[in-house]
């Protein structure tokens, strides 16, 4: 699940065609690099995609009409109401509002069936009051983008509900905080092993550098599910939630830090016998300086890249191992915590839309990709 | 050759040694020991074990001993009997519980690993050699939602689809669910080799000795098959190497989803439990496994490959 991805088709055209030579002459190579990656539509879409969903992630409790504990014994596994803009019941006219239902019991096994009511009408308001919560942590306030006018009326399920009436819709939201950040966090981790132990590694050279590479390999050959889920199951049951969520992304980045280790002492590698390098060290620039300041921040933006490459890996090992149970554990709600709602055949069949946090997933995870691609063809402003 | 794979398998046994190492770790992670557990367990049985047998326990397993000693009791059971211990969920030997699962497992790794030659080959080749046209569009696009999509998420759907549609029973295991299955685990790692086929490819194509090959009339088929899909060929070797920890992974969670009789849903279910003398020997048998994978594709790639051999002198 950790491989690279290898580069997609070849490398893009000269990256700045459009723009003036002049201005190319004295561009930072900051801007060289945004002029070559906005060349990559795809990866152009994908960043839109992914800072989308970071802000969705920032506003979660503005964006979902409910929270997400916020459930209806009453309306089990409803069926997603289709939002109307217009009302055409008598007439035309402008009109939020969605469909109430009618519930139905099976005789036989006494389940209970809802069909979306074509004739009820449930007023939906923009900017509607429900239940309040706290934006960035500082505002209380109970105003959310969308919601049922009346918030003591029938409910609102534009994706449906699951097993104990929780809008899917809102979890699925309040899911991309944890999702979308355990990529963040357990990057981080990675990116302070691999960066000390790959610069340490071609650096120094030597046995240093065999001991190292070896660890490297090592790691690189583990079966790596399973030794995640070693890890995991290893997480005591009674650790709060946060130390938990920290505890995963340890273990998430536990592999990730290998590539990163990599990469890192190929570029010092063959940056140690620059030029540049060599003026430094004659200046009599400490060892430490010569890597922090002089050589780290020429391959800063390959860092970039690969750390984004490296991201949608851990929101998929994230997603399985809480699929499984063995990650996240409910009430925190992330991606793979709301699939396990959706592990018998049985209960897909009845409600499909408990897949949805999978095309969640999905996006999520390609967007990350694609700008993870284009940013590692966009590198290297000077090649070509 | 022989000097090669002497090397090769040198390399191994530090790597094999670290990895039984941190299978032991796993095993005396989760707090509490093997004994207090399996007490635990009579006790709420209303049985107890009495001081003899828990006398012989502590002298098979080491249990009062330091990490190292307990380290080697359960190393040199494994390498001079092939005693795995007890699970004492399943009050059964590891060895046996493995030995009943294991064929499955290799059958599901192994079929699904030519499904995906069979089907990365030509379409990586295709999209290579017709780069830019709409079937390149299509497999690039597949093997980007493939990678993107989890393997457990797509066989949810599949089951789905064949439950509501065809109406299988997804209640045991059958020969569908095991198509399913195998089909679901070939999808991840078809879209990986796609990718990388046609990366190499393209690469080659490129180089001047094709060119060269072309000026002198070479037919183009023979030219593609002659020379450079023969170079761009090399990492579907390498592939044995990650693909079967790659597929051992995702066998895990499809075989859980799919109700598979294989190792995966015995590792999941022992770690769940705790049962760690299976989790730990589930997980060195995985880990040299796929050590033994990856020395296995080196030495075909040596084999085929001068290039490769001559780097290692």
């Amino acid at each position: 699940m950790t491989q690279q991805l290898p580069p997609a088709g070849p490398a893009a055209e000269p990256a700045v065609q459009d723009v003036a030579p002049a201005a190319v002459s004295v561009a930072s190579q900051w801007r060289l690099m945004w002029w070559r990656f906005r060349k990559h539509k795809l990866a152009l879409a994908g960043l839109v995609v992914t800072a989308t969903l970071y802000l969705v992630a920032v506003f979660a409790g503005f964006l979902a009409p409910y929270d997400s504990s916020h459930l209806d014994p009453e309306y089990t596994y409803a069926p997603p109401q289709r939002l109307h803009v217009v009302d055409t019941s008598d007439g035309w006219d402008w009109g939020l509002y969605v469909n109430g239902y009618t519930a139905e019991q099976d005789p036989e096994t006494l389940e209970i069936r809802f069909e979306v009511d074509e004739d009820t009408k449930v007023p939906v308001e923009l900017f509607a009051r429900g239940p309040s919560y706290t934006l960035f942590g500082l505002i209380e306030t109970n105003i959310h983008v969308i919601g049922p006018a009346d918030p003591d009326g029938p409910p609102m399920y534009l994706l449906g509900a699951d097993r104990l009436g929780r809008d899917q819709l809102s979890r699925i939201i309040h899911g991309t905080r944890v999702s979308m950040s355990v990529g963040l966090v357990g990057v981080a981790v990675a990116f302070v092993l691999g960066v000390t132990l790959g610069g340490v590694s071609g650096y120094l050279g030597g046995k240093v550098d065999t001991v190292i590479q070896r660890m490297v390999e090592f790691f690189m050959s583990l079966p790596t599910l399973p030794l995640w889920l070693g890890l995991a199951a290893a997480v005591p049951t009674d650790w709060g939630p946060l130390a938990r969520y920290f505890m995963i992304t340890v273990v998430l980045s536990f592999v990730a830090w290998t590539s990163l280790a990599r990469e890192v002492r190929g570029r010092f590698l063959s940056l140690r016998e620059e030029d540049f390098v060599m003026a430094a060290k004659l200046d009599g620039v400490g060892r430490r300086a010569i890597i922090f300041s002089h050589m780290l921040p020429s391959f800063t933006s390959h860092l970039i890249a690969t750390l984004t490459l490296s991201i949608p890996a851990m929101i998929l090992a994230e997603t399985a191992l809480s699929f499984l149970g063995l990650g996240l554990q409910p009430p925190v709600v992330s991606w793979g915590v709301l699939l396990q709602e959706a592990q018998q055949i049985r209960v897909i069949s009845t409600a499909p839309w408990l897949l949805l946090p999978g095309l969640a997933v999905v996006v999520a995870v390609l967007s990350l990709n694609f700008m993870g691609d284009g940013l590692r063809d966009a590198a290297d402003p000077y090649r070509r | 050759m022989a000097a090669f794979i002497a090397r090769r398998f040198l390399y191994m046994v530090p790597t094999v040694f670290l990895i039984s190492l941190v299978a032991f770790v796993i095993i005396q992670l989760p707090p509490g020991d093997y004994l207090t557990t399996l007490m635990a367990q009579y006790a709420s049985q209303g049985e107890s074990l009495d001081q003899a047998q828990l006398d012989a326990m502590n002298e098979r397993y080491g249990l009062d001993q330091p990490f190292f000693v307990q380290y080697w009791k359960w190393i040199s059971g494994i390498m001079f009997h092939l005693d795995f211990g007890q699970s004492f969920e399943w009050s059964q030997s590891v060895s046996g519980l493995l030995a009943d699962r294991l064929p499955l497992t290799m059958a599901l790794a192994g079929l699904t690993l030519l499904l995906t030659w069979f089907v990365a080959v030509p379409l990586g080749v295709f999209s290579a050699v017709k780069q830019y046209s709409i079937g390149d569009y299509v497999a690039t696009t597949i093997g980007f939602l493939g990678l993107a999509t989890p393997n457990f998420l797509l066989a949810l759907v599949m089951l789905w689809v064949a439950f509501s549609t065809f109406g299988l029973s997804v209640g045991e295991a059958n020969p569908v669910t095991f198509a399913i299955a195998i089909l679901v685990l070939g999808t991840a790692g078809t879209a990986g080799l796609i990718r990388i086929l046609r990366a190499n490819l393209l690469d080659e194509l490129r180089k001047p000795y094709v060119v060269a090959a072309r000026a002198q009339g070479l037919p183009e088929g023979r030219l593609l098959v002659k020379y450079p899909l023969r170079v761009a060929m090399n990492p579907f070797f390498s592939t044995i190497g990650w693909l079967l920890p790659s597929l051992v992974g995702g066998e895990v969670i499809v075989a859980t989803v799919m109700n598979l009789n294989t190792v995966g849903p015995l590792l999941l279910g022992a770690l769940r439990s705790q049962d760690m003398y299976l989790a730990g020997s589930i997980i060195l048998i995985l880990g040299v496994l796929t050590v033994l994978g990856t020395l296995i594709s080196d030495i075909a790639l040596a084999w085929l490959d001068p290039r490769v051999r001559l780097r290692y002198r």
